[in-house]
């Protein structure tokens, strides 16, 4: 019995030890990790995949801050019920920019990588403010201080260039009109609304999200997200939809 | 506590925290209104507490050279109090996530109480906070007791407690602020993992020095365990917390992984802190407290090796099972899959070596809640572990994944290995380490143990039944072949569940508040049995400095 006469030798020696434990949990990793860097057979190609602009990417952090993460996924499996119930599954493209992504594990409530469009913006405000006034069984909670706080626009322009450090493709004039950009957004009849049209694309959604004019709050960041959910590309509308199994 | 460190030693940790403490300060200037700023000043409250410990004690005289032949156990003291500290707070705010489930309205309409921030308040406490101090407790114990050396100096082992506890407290309270990656069981932001790096290279670099000193030619197997524990979650943390931070001013940083290829990062960390962090410590822990309280050696050295490197081997390939049906290539979930169900092999050879080292002290089981709680912990290890590799296979991750069997599945091995086998071997460690014959009240015990069965069998079972009635639902088609159920109409079935896990819950934070008194107890009853001795008086057998005691 070699093995373990060499193992009898090898628990002598600390180092020793150590090498081999991380000899041998390494490897598993680094197969199944390293080989998805090559994107170009991980990740589709979707050429009209937009960037977030600064107040979507603002919405998408108090989603995170908030941890909607911990009962909603983003992720629609590749499963029928699954795609009847929720839409299209979900592309590997369509998450490429998210930094981190928020395919979540636990379904308390329903999937949300869909959600864009799918409600109209009071709706949202009226649910997010207290979801058993719109839908009387839910047990989410209500966050009715996204309302009545202002959203923190003044460093957006930093975020958007961490973001593009991590490889966002967001440009010099995007970062530096990141504040404003987030405020036109959510303010149509102002000059800001243009350029959001301008850098991010026609199709951007420019409105007031939260109801209430003038005033720039989370709940406007957090809708605006909410509402270009599974809308950034329309690689995965494609007739796709008949599900493997 | 002070007295115990060299002069050179007390110079040392006054530098270190005047170094944290301007640390602290300088996170408070340039951080602000930021959670960057509080979290500044927290560190600086912090450092300023520890200075005034140290100064208070600095001029205490120098404990003799006679102190070096009995091991240094003050660490593991303090280490084990604030596991049981840890554990209050993480069921407590367990049991109140359960029940935010049932009645959505318990937050009281504050942002910090919502169910989303506390939800990691809970894994955090009770994974990094009780289990972490837990593990790094005993591990002091074990590693002097089985190299027979002591540890090689007196203040590494502090530092890595209080730096320790430092980062749970970062963690914990950033996320009451909002302040997280949003990455499960990874949640803290930039600054507190770049702190845990540091704890973590003193307590590797701690071990191994120790190791270094041992005068047993053989590192025992719990080493091993504890070892790749220590090895591999710094491996893990360190790639899977690469980021960039907003700016040195803000909390806030980016991930450098998107999409995919973070999805599966992420989840070969998750599910390797399961394997190194919830498993292999607490293997190591069960490793020596079961066979020491059994009075009975390992029942097969050649079984403990085999499973120690399957599972070190094995685990690393099966993060993928979290991943099924997604947008992750197939044939990653294919690997995670296999691999996961030959993960099986190891687990149980390790759960059944446990439980064959039993044989011949079967009477004692019976006798002995102390170790009829780590004989519970190995066979809910199996069993979790068998239930983990049936849901790894395709198709009943179908049904399981997104649902409460997930939840079930945790907490099987959450409530039923890693609490069950830390309770025991706590209950084991305090009278040794305080000097006394028994734990104040058997009794007591005995009422914990039930307690904390009572519960996880009504938690798992619960969780059991919801997951599976979810899965089903949201799956079933009516004959007109269109879904037969709205997703509310599954959130109202779960409404019985969710109570019934949440009593199930009570039950176990109960047996945890019973277990912290009585070790409260003989905690105290040490200390007065101690002065009430006539001075001269020989201590009691049991109270002699543990003497360098045969390794086994
Ligand atoms: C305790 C778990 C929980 C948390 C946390 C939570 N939700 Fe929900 N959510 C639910 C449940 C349950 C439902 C289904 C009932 C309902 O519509 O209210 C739901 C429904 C929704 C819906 C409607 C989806 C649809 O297709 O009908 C949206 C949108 C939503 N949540 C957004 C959010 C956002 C944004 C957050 C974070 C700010 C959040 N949720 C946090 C549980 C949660
Ligand atoms: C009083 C006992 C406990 C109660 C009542 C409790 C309750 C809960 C609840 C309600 C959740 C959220 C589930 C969901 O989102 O649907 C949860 C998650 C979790 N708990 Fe506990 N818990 C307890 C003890 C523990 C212990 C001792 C551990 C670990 C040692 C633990 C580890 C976890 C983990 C890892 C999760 C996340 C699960 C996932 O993401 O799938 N819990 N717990
Ligand atoms: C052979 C060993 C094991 C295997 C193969 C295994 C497998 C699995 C699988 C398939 C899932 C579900 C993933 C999903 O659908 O999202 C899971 C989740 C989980 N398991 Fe295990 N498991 C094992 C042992 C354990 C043990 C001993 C623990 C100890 C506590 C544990 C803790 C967890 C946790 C915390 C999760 C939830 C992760 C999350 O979604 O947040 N597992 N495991």
């Amino acid at each position: 019995m070699n093995v373990f006469g060499f193992h009898y030798r090898l628990e002598r020696k600390a180092i020793g030890l150590v090498l081999a434990i991380i000899g041998v949990a390494s490897i598993g990793g680094i197969v199944e990790i390293a080989p998805l860097f090559t994107i170009h057979q991980t990740v589709e190609e979707a050429p009209d995949m937009r960037v977030y602009t600064p107040l979507e990417l603002a919405g998408r952090n108090i989603y995170i801050r908030e941890g909607c993460y911990a009962c909603h996924s983003q992720m629609i499996r590749t499963l029928r019920d699954e795609v009847e119930r929720y839409g299209p599954y979900s592309l590997a493209v369509e998450s490429k920019y998210d930094h981190p992504m928020l395919w979540g594990s636990k379904r308390t409530g329903p999937d949300l990588a869909r959600l864009g469009g799918k409600y109209s913006d009071e709706w949202h405000v009226a649910h997010l403010n207290n979801p058993r006034d719109v839908v009387p069984q839910s047990v989410m909670p209500a966050y009715g201080w996204l309302g009545r706080t202002d959203l923190q626009a003044a460093d957006l322009g930093a975020h958007l260039k961490a973001m593009r450090a991590v490889g966002v493709p967001y440009t010099d004039d995007m970062i530096a009109n990141a504040a404003t950009d987030a405020y036109g957004q959510a303010a149509p009849d102002t000059p800001f609304a243009e350029g959001v049209t301008k850098r991010y694309g026609e199709a951007t959604n420019v409105r007031v999200f939260d109801g209430a004019p003038g005033r720039l709050t989370e709940m406007d960041a957090l809708v605006a997200y909410l509402q270009i959910l599974g809308r950034l590309t329309a690689a995965a509308q494609k007739p796709l939809a008949a599900a493997k199994e | 506590m002070i007295e115990q460190l060299s002069r050179n030693e007390r110079q040392l940790s006054l530098v270190i925290l005047l170094c944290l403490a301007v640390l602290g300060l300088s996170m408070a200037a340039v951080g602000r209104d930021d959670p960057l700023g509080a979290h500044g000043a927290l560190v600086l409250l912090a450092a300023i507490g520890g200075l005034f410990f140290v100064i208070s004690g600095y001029y205490a005289p120098e404990a003799g050279p006679e102190r070096l032949h009995s091991y240094y156990d003050d660490p593991s003291k303090v280490g084990i109090v604030i596991a049981m500290a840890w554990a209050l707070i993480g069921l407590f705010v367990g049991d109140w996530v359960a029940w935010q489930l049932v009645n959505p309205d318990l937050t009281f309409d504050a942002p910090w109480s919502s169910f989303g921030r506390i939800r990691p308040v809970h894994t955090t406490a009770v994974i990094f906070g009780f289990g972490g101090n837990a593990l790094i407790a005993t591990s002091f114990y074990v590693m002097q007791r089985t190299s027979r050396a002591r540890m090689p100096d007196q203040l590494s082992p502090w530092f890595v407690v209080f730096g320790y506890n430092l980062f749970c407290l970062l963690a914990v309270t950033g996320y009451l602020m909002g302040s997280t990656q949003s990455k499960e069981y990874a949640e803290p932001e930039w600054y507190a993992d770049i702190w845990l790096v540091i704890v973590w290279v003193v307590y590797f670099v701690l071990y191994l020095r120790t190791l270094s000193r041992r005068s047993e030619p053989h590192i025992y197997v719990a080493n091993w365990y504890y070892l790749a524990f220590i090895l591999v979650v710094a491996v893990l943390h360190i790639v899977n917390n690469i980021a960039v931070p907003v700016s040195f001013g803000h909390a806030k940083s980016y991930s450098i992984f998107s999409g995919v290829q973070d999805a599966m990062t992420q989840w070969w960390y998750g599910h390797n802190a399961v394997a190194f962090f919830l498993t292999s410590g607490f293997l190591g822990m069960m490793y020596y407290y079961l066979p020491k309280r059994a009075g009975r050696p390992i029942f097969s050295y050649r079984i403990s090796i085999i499973s120690f490197w399957g599972i070190t081997f094995f685990y690393m390939w099966a993060g993928s099972h979290h991943l099924h049906y997604t947008a992750l290539p197939h044939w990653v979930q294919t690997l995670g899959m296999t691999f996961s169900v030959m993960l099986l092999v190891p687990s149980w050879a390790s759960a059944g070596n446990a439980l064959l080292t039993l044989n011949g002290a079967w009477h004692k089981v019976r006798d002995d809640a102390t170790l009829r709680f780590m004989m519970v912990a190995a066979v809910f290890y199996g069993l979790s572990t068998f239930e983990g590799s049936f849901m790894a296979i395709r198709s009943v991750n179908s049904l399981s994944h997104y649902t409460d069997w997930t939840v079930g599945h945790v907490h099987a091995g959450a409530l039923g290995w890693v609490a069950m086998i830390t309770f025991g071997s706590i209950y084991a460690s305090v009278p040794w380490l305080w000097k006394r014959p028994a734990m104040h009240s058997a009794r007591l015990v005995e009422a914990h143990f039930w307690l904390a069965l009572a519960g996880t069998i009504i938690y798992v079972f619960a969780m059991w039944n919801s997951g599976i009635i979810q899965g089903l639902m949201w799956r079933t088609y009516n004959e007109s072949g269109t879904l037969a159920y709205s997703f509310v109409d599954s959130l109202v079935a779960m409404h019985p569940y969710y109570i019934a896990r949440a009593i199930g819950g009570l039950l176990f934070l109960i047996g945890a508040v019973i277990g912290c008194y009585n070790i409260w107890m003989t905690i105290r009853t040490a200390a007065r049995s101690a002065d009430a001795r006539a001075p001269g008086e020989p201590a009691p057998l049991y109270a002699r400095k543990p003497a360098l005691e045969p390794a086994e």
